[in-house]
């Protein structure tokens, strides 16, 4: 691709210690070593529009049809958004929202129904979205005690400063401590399919296998390993917003306390103010059947997460997921330009530099 | 006296005084008045800028002032006293670091300085003190003391000559190592003072200290029992100067009448003002620019934060509630909270790094200086010596040359070339096979004769061995300044070994011209040598080895308005004999006019060629003329009045019709390759100028030789004998000189622009050249009027920078120093570097930008006192056109690239801001926010502004005009300064938004398992790391192993870093914000193509570029010679595809 060549220094490039004779005695002569006297053998290579012409092309042929792939890809991702903050008095969840307080002992429930107007094949992944949630805030992102989560016993008992103003309540540690854990996301989400037929068919959702593996299995810990739960945490409080302690978010053991994955979900803080978490993954049961075929749905929901307060949104998201990810378009179109930017300013520089070439040949020959 | 004491009352301060007293030997000048000795300071030499006491405070002081460690220190500050969103410890370490080294660095200089001021203030000196001789650190000298030298060892003070131990009162100095004349002068004992020193009671009255070295106005009171007073008039003749050495004097006493720091030595040294080169200038203005960029960001982000808080709910909304302490900070403390922590997230865009790299690039560049052979002098055993390394890329930028004349253009080293007898040519032949060592080349005029006559040839060579002025020094021992002259003897021997003349060999001579001695010196060689004067007889040893005497009747004294000297002289046989000897134009007219034209043409010819040319002539005077011109001598010469004109008007009666014997033709020995030099700087652009001590005609000589002067170079001269022309006066005279020589060369010369080539501008039009001596640049400079002063120095540099090149001569060391200053705070403030070999050039070696020093044969001060040391003039050609030029491009494009990589850095972090809150959550975690810096990024452009060649060594030795491409700063001005900051905002953008909406949904997984934000931060700085070091790839033009080792070794030492870093849970760590993101981020096909796509995209402008710049001149002849080496192997795939392998130089269309 580059027209280079290895300059001629090489000649003497090889390194050669001055010998002990001619002056050298003195010590004081300088060695006649390559480096020393800047004459490294090197290669040195120039980007000419010969060179660069045929990149600009490659790129463009590479590019473009990644990009259409990427394109054609994120197209068929199946994705369903639903909000269901409840600002709108025709929304179901309207009275929830606007009912809500702290100390509610009753949750409030709303079911929200939607249509799919297609069949979702394959596993189907069900995430929650916030909007104009700042997990990304300073105060919020810092506001955590890794080594806690980590099951470090002392830390468990003593969280760190960084947890402020969540570190204790009425004298006691809380755990996990931080304005992170404290907000934990905590609506439930339940999905129902609405048979023709008029039946509710709740629909089966897997709550493990969307945490990293090795936030699961090494960054987050149970303290006191395999101990009873309840007995380890004792003498610690639960999280000031929280309706119950960590060793009770899932029945499953393997699924509790601060390995809980949807509690370690929600502690990866989010890089921008509208994001989304994996919730829950509705797995493909066998391949004659859509995982959620064409039809009506339910979505019920619990309603415990106040946003209104700070103008947030709620969404639930039913997506199918490529090897790309999620659905997003934008890397398609970002591949599909590029590639093709190249490739026209490939075109555009072979008519300048084709141009250019004649008038000069012409101009070799008038002299 | 009564006028001193109430001076001293009414003033109180004796500076004010313009006179000072001096009691000699500290007694008092007449009994009746009590001795109330002036204050005076003290003999030492102080050139110590710390004491151990006052190092630590000053230091820092000192190094606090620089503007970037100021900045540091605030920047650490806050970081302690302020919740920051970094750890102190991130800009803390660094600082301390290079604080510390910075420190010991000088401290250890200012040792080095303090041991060279004790060698100087504790030698050993005599002194008398109520007639006993006592021995004294030189330091502890008083003004008043009498002080004995010996020959050979120089003054430790100022000293005004009472008693030498020469007969006639006289001794003799050379003052080398003050103005660079090596050859020795005589100084005068004051008359009638010569007596026994113990009783002496005199006093001095002379003025206060000034820098001017051949001025001295004072006044001497000498009592003698109660009688009146004698007062004689002291002038520089009585003056001896600290750092002149007496010769061929047994020893002398004087008394100290300047001592220490008022010496006319100190007050000619400036103090070694630390410089800085033009690119830290630069630096400095991009600092101010980045500062602005950095306060302004943390400005709108403070200011957006409250505008963006004062919304209800966002400041604190439930789930993220402030402490009780947060709350209670009241609203100013708060903002001002804020705006610190902006600043503190966003000082990574200054990084303290760059000084750290810069410094270290300097140090370890300046290597490449000490290393080459090409500098390595196997004469003197030693290469190139570096003391400073701050000026490395200046060498890059010199606009303007100083350079002294003696022993820098020439080896001060004068040499018998040829002479003409009658018009025929004579040439001194190496290997000469004719009996007599005298040869005949073909002069144009000897058709029909071979040779003058045998006896106009001894006429000629008797009148060189007498007309002249020379002494043989008695010793035999070699001397310091007779070193040189004496190998050359003995080279001369080696040649022409049948000479069998060894005692002579041995002599050495002494004369105020070192042209009269190559002039003995060639007479020697021809059979006639001078043995010395005797009792007024001066003795000559012929051809025959018989000794011939002649009694020595008069000299007529050379002086510059004559041009020419002579001497009366009265052979054995009666005759007597007048011979002068002078330059053509001052001889010519006086001699029979047929004898002209025949010699003429020698001198010319001679004269362009670089030589020395004297005419000879000679006369016989009657007894009745000579008895006229010795009467008209005596007379003038006791005249009181206008002695000066009588004895002129008498000389130039005698000096008449004479008849031209030949011409003589001397050189000045050139220093090896000094006119390819000279060319060289001249087609780099750069303008010479010659500043010396020395006469005028000497250094024109010089000027002509080393192609500095062409003839055609028409010469504009401003000097006392061009003042004194006009029979107007001086001022007039200078005024109308400079307005005429100012229209001819700036308002009438078409406007040249810069770019052109120094050969295409000389013969569309004249060459000027300027000459100005010393007393007419002080007039110019010290104008009466105030106005006239700033108007005539304007004339004056505006004559100076349309000539090609300018010649002072009579320089005093300051005024040199004082030029440099002139031209240095000119319009667009050009870079000046000075060269010199002597002590006196070591005022403009410290005044220029860049000093150089020659490792000469007159001592090492200009060595010391230089930034840089090469063994000859001709290594400057390497060190600026080669090295300089190569350390400007490095270091320019190291600094752009810092500030580039920095912004591209911080930017992201800074546009993060508007999706967090505002809430100074960095977007790089913190190891990679130190780690960018220091690991990611440093070593690669350290290879490259180490190793970068552009275009290699040969091609920049051999194509001088390149220099012209970086000249003016060119890489470190606004608008290459403005491309890089656009190209860093632009990455910075790309990198930022290219991410954000791939994270528009966050799901990048094929798990479905979202990123949060320190996967954002690791995707944006992992596209920044690599696209910031391919960046440096594409501008690196000179791959050596080193650079692809550094390159992709730091990108290789990033991945397994980060791998590292996210891969162990850290005890120490608070946050594991890192753990497996970097891992996970590869696991993600979107996170590999998105960091594809924006290296790529980041680069394409870039790529564009290269094809767009067009290669111009030597660089794509450089090319072309690479591509022609693949062209053959390229060729036939070109013709099949013929349109993409043309490229758009014009020059690789000849290669296929």
């Amino acid at each position: 691709m580059m027209a280079s060549g290895y300059s001629t220094k090489e000649e003497d490039g090889h390194i050669t210690v001055s010998g002990p004779g001619g002056g050298a005695l003195r010590g004081k002569k300088p060695e006649n070593t390559a480096f020393k006297q800047q004459r490294l053998p090197a290669w040195q290579p120039i980007l000419t529009a010969g060179t660069v012409l045929p990149a600009f092309f490659i790129i463009g042929l590479i590019f473009i049809p990644i990009g259409i792939g990427l394109y054609v890809t994120s197209n068929n991702i199946k994705e369903f958004e639903i909000d269901y903050t409840g600002v709108n008095m025709s929304s179901p969840c309207f009275n929830c929202s606007q009912n809500f307080s702290w100390n509610s002992t009753r949750p409030c429930t709303c079911s929200i129904p939607f249509y799919l107007d297609q069949p979702y094949e394959n596993n189907v992944f069900m995430y929650y979205g916030l909007s104009n949630f700042y997990q990304n805030h300073r105060r919020y992102v810092k506001s955590r005690d890794d080594s806690q989560l980590n099951g470090d016993l002392q830390s468990l008992k003593t969280p760190s400063k960084e947890c402020e103003p969540y570190a204790e309540h009425d004298n006691k540690p809380i755990a996990p401590c931080g304005a992170i854990a404290n907000s934990m996301f905590n609506d439930t989400l339940e999905l129902f399919y609405n048979d023709p037929n008029g039946t509710k068919v709740p629909i089966p959702l897997t709550a493990t296998g969307i945490a990293w593996w090795t936030d699961k299995h090494v960054k987050f810990r149970n303290p006191g390993e395999n101990a009873n739960l309840t007995a380890v945490f004792q003498g610690t409080m639960k999280p000031v917003n929280w309706r119950k302690p960590v060793y009770e978010l899932d029945s499953d053991p393997q699924n509790n306390g601060f390995i809980n994955e949807d509690f370690i979900v929600w502690m990866r803080t989010a890089a921008l103010p509208t994001f989304r978490k994996l919730y829950r993954i509705i797995h493909k049961k066998n391949n004659m059947v859509p995982t959620l075929p064409r039809g009506n749905y339910t979505l019920e929901v619990v309603y415990n997460y106040p946003v209104r307060s700070f103008e947030g949104r709620k969404r639930m998201i039913l997506s199918t997921i490529s090897w790309m990810g999620g659905k997003n378009p934008f890397l398609g179109i970002a591949y599909i330009t590029v590639g093709s930017v190249c490739f026209f300013l490939g075109v555009v520089l072979l008519i300048i530099h084709h141009k250019y070439g004649n008038r000069n040949n012409s101009a070799d020959i008038s002299n | 006296m009564l006028r001193r004491r109430l001076n001293r009352l009414l003033g109180g301060d004796e500076r004010r005084v313009d006179s000072r007293t001096i009691y000699v030997g500290h007694r008092s000048g007449s009994t009746n008045e009590a001795i109330n000795p002036p204050k005076f300071c003290d003999n030492r030499i102080v050139s110590s800028k710390y004491t151990v006491w006052n190092f630590l405070p000053k230091n820092l002081f000192e190094q606090f002032r620089r503007i970037a460690n100021f900045y540091f220190l605030i920047i650490f500050l806050v970081q302690v006293i302020v919740d920051t969103p970094t750890s102190p410890v991130t800009s803390g370490l660094p600082l301390f670091f290079v604080i510390t080294v910075t420190a010991i660095k000088q401290g250890y200089e200012d040792w080095l300085r303090h041991k060279a001021d004790n060698e100087v203030n504790k030698y050993p000196v005599t002194v008398l003190e109520d007639g006993s001789r006592i021995r004294k650190e030189s330091e502890k000298i008083k003004v008043g003391d009498v002080v004995e030298v010996d020959e050979d060892e120089t003054f430790p003070c100022d000293l005004i000559l009472l008693q030498s131990s020469r007969d006639d009162g006289t001794c003799y100095v050379t003052t080398a190592s003050l103005d660079g004349e090596s050859n020795h002068k005589t100084h005068y004992t004051v008359p009638d003072a010569e007596r026994d020193l113990e009783s002496l009671n005199a006093t001095i009255e002379c003025e206060q200290p000034q820098p001017d070295l051949y001025k001295f106005v004072g006044r001497m009171h000498i009592y003698t029992n109660n009688q009146e007073p004698a007062v004689r008039s002291l002038g520089p003749e009585n003056l001896l100067l600290k750092g002149a050495t007496l010769k061929n004097t047994q020893k002398i006493c004087g008394v100290a009448v300047y001592t220490g720091m008022e010496t006319k030595m100190a007050l000619n040294y400036q103090g070694k003002s630390q410089k800085r080169s033009a690119v830290e200038k630069s630096i400095n203005a991009f600092l101010l620019v980045y500062l602005c960029i950095l306060v302004s960001k943390a400005l709108v982000c403070t200011t957006l934060k409250y505008v963006w808080q004062s919304k209800p709910g966002q400041d604190e909304p439930w789930y993220n509630e402030k402490t009780d302490t947060e709350k209670n900070i009241p609203l100013g403390v708060k903002v001002l909270t804020d705006f610190l922590s902006f600043m503190v997230l966003f000082n990574f865009i200054i990084p303290v790094s760059m000084y750290v790299t810069v410094e270290m690039q300097k140090f370890l560049g300046s290597f490449f200086i000490t290393w080459d052979k090409d500098f390595f002098d196997p004469e003197i055993q030693e290469g190139a010596l570096v003391n400073t390394s701050d000026l490395n890329e200046e060498l890059g930028q010199v606009e303007y040359v100083f350079t002294d004349k003696t022993g820098t253009l020439t080896q001060n080293n004068m040499e018998f070339i040829e002479c003409c007898i009658d018009g025929f040519q004579y040439k001194y032949q190496d290997a000469s096979s004719e009996l007599d060592g005298f040869c005949v080349t073909d002069g144009p005029l000897n058709k029909l004769q071979q040779k003058a006559g045998r006896e106009r040839e001894e006429l000629f060579l008797r009148a060189l061995c007498l007309c002249h002025t020379v002494q043989v020094k008695e010793s035999t021992e070699q001397d310091q300044g007779q070193a040189d002259r004496l190998t050359d003897q003995v080279d001369g021997l080696g040649v022409d070994g049948e000479m069998p003349s060894p005692p002579q060999e041995q002599r050495g001579f002494i004369a105020s011209s070192p042209d009269e001695v190559a002039l003995v010196k060639g007479a020697m060689r021809y059979g006639f040598t001078f043995l010395g004067l005797e009792s007024k007889n001066m003795k000559i040893l012929n051809r025959n080895n018989d000794v011939e005497m002649y009694e020595l009747l008069h000299v007529l004294s050379f002086d510059p308005v004559r041009r020419r000297m002579s001497v009366i002289v009265r052979s054995r046989a009666g005759d007597t004999l007048l011979f002068c000897k002078g330059a053509d134009s001052s001889i010519f007219p006086r001699v029979r006019q047929e004898e002209v034209e025949r010699i003429r043409m020698h001198v010319e010819r001679n004269a362009t060629e670089g030589y020395r040319t004297l005419c000879v002539a000679y006369k016989h005077l009657s007894e009745e003329e000579y008895r006229q011109a010795e009467e008209g001598l005596k007379e003038a010469r006791l005249a009181l009045q206008d002695r000066e004109e009588k004895l002129m008007a008498v000389y130039n009666q005698v000096e008449t019709g004479m008849s031209l014997i030949g011409a003589t033709a001397v050189e000045d020995r050139l220093q090896e390759e000094a006119a390819e030099t000279m060319e060289a700087l001249q087609g780099a652009g750069i303008k010479v100028w010659v500043l010396t001590g020395d006469k005028m005609e000497t250094a024109k000589s010089t000027c002509y030789a080393c192609r500095l002067f062409q003839r055609h170079t028409e010469l504009l001269e401003l000097t006392v004998r061009t003042l004194e022309d006009g029979g107007r006066r001086r001022e007039e005279r200078l005024h109308d000189l400079l307005i005429e020589y100012h229209k001819k060369a700036v308002q009438d010369a078409p406007s040249v622009k810069a770019g052109v080539t120094r050969r295409s501008w000389s013969s569309a039009n004249q060459d000027y050249g300027f000459i100005i001596d010393g007393a007419t640049l002080s007039m110019v400079l010290n104008s009466s009027s105030e106005s006239n002063s700033s108007r005539y120095k304007n004339l004056f540099l505006q004559i100076c920078f349309n000539c090609t090149a300018v010649l002072c001569c009579r320089m005093a060391p300051l005024q040199k120093a004082q030029i440099v200053k002139m031209v240095k705070n000119s319009k667009g403030s050009p870079i000046t570097l000075s060269i010199g070999d002597g002590a006196n050039d070591v005022s403009m070696i410290l005044e220029a930008h860049v000093g150089i020093g020659i490792k000469g044969k007159e001592g090492r001060q200009a060595v010391r006192n230089s930034d840089y040391a090469i063994p000859k003039l001709k290594h400057l050609k390497k060190l600026l056109l080669a090295h300089g030029h190569l350390y400007y491009v490095r270091i320019a494009h190291l600094v752009q690239y810092f500030f580039y990589k920095n912004l591209c850095f911080i930017l992201p972090q800074f546009l993060y801001q508007f999706f967090c809150g505002y809430s100074q959550q960095p977007l790089y975690d913190a190891a990679y926010l130190t780690m960018y810096n220091i690991c990611f990024t440093s070593m690669p452009i350290l290879a490259y502004s180490l190793l970068e060649q552009h275009i290699c060594l040969e091609v920049l030795l051999d194509n001088a005009i390149l220099y012209r491409e970086i000249a003016k700063n060119a890489m470190l001005r606004w608008g290459p300064f403005l491309y890089w900051t656009l190209l860093g905002v632009f990455h910075g953008l790309l990198f930022f938004f290219g991410v954000r909406y791939l994270f528009s949904n966050p799901a990048l997984q094929d798990n479905g398992q979202v990123f949060g934000n320190w996967s954002y931060g690791t995707i944006v700085f992992t596209v920044l790391v690599f696209t910031v070091t391919l960046k440096l790839a594409l501008d690196t033009r000179h791959w050596t192993w080193v650079n692809h080792f550094v390159i992709w070794g730091s990108l290789a030492f990033y991945v397994f870093f980060s791998f590292f870093w996210g891969g162990i849970i850290w005890p120490f760590l608070r946050q594991q914000r890192l753990y497996f993101v970097f891992a996970n981020m590869l696991s993600s096909v979107s996170a590999w193509l998105v960091i594809i796509l924006l290296i790529l995209l980041s680069l394409l402008p870039e790529i564009l570029l290269v094809v767009f710049r067009k290669p111009r001149g030597p660089r794509a002849r450089q090319k072309n010679l690479v591509q022609s080496s693949v062209g053959g192997l390229q060729s036939p795939r070109s013709s099949a595809r013929p349109l993409l392998m043309r490229t758009f130089s014009d020059e690789s269309n000849t290669v296929f």
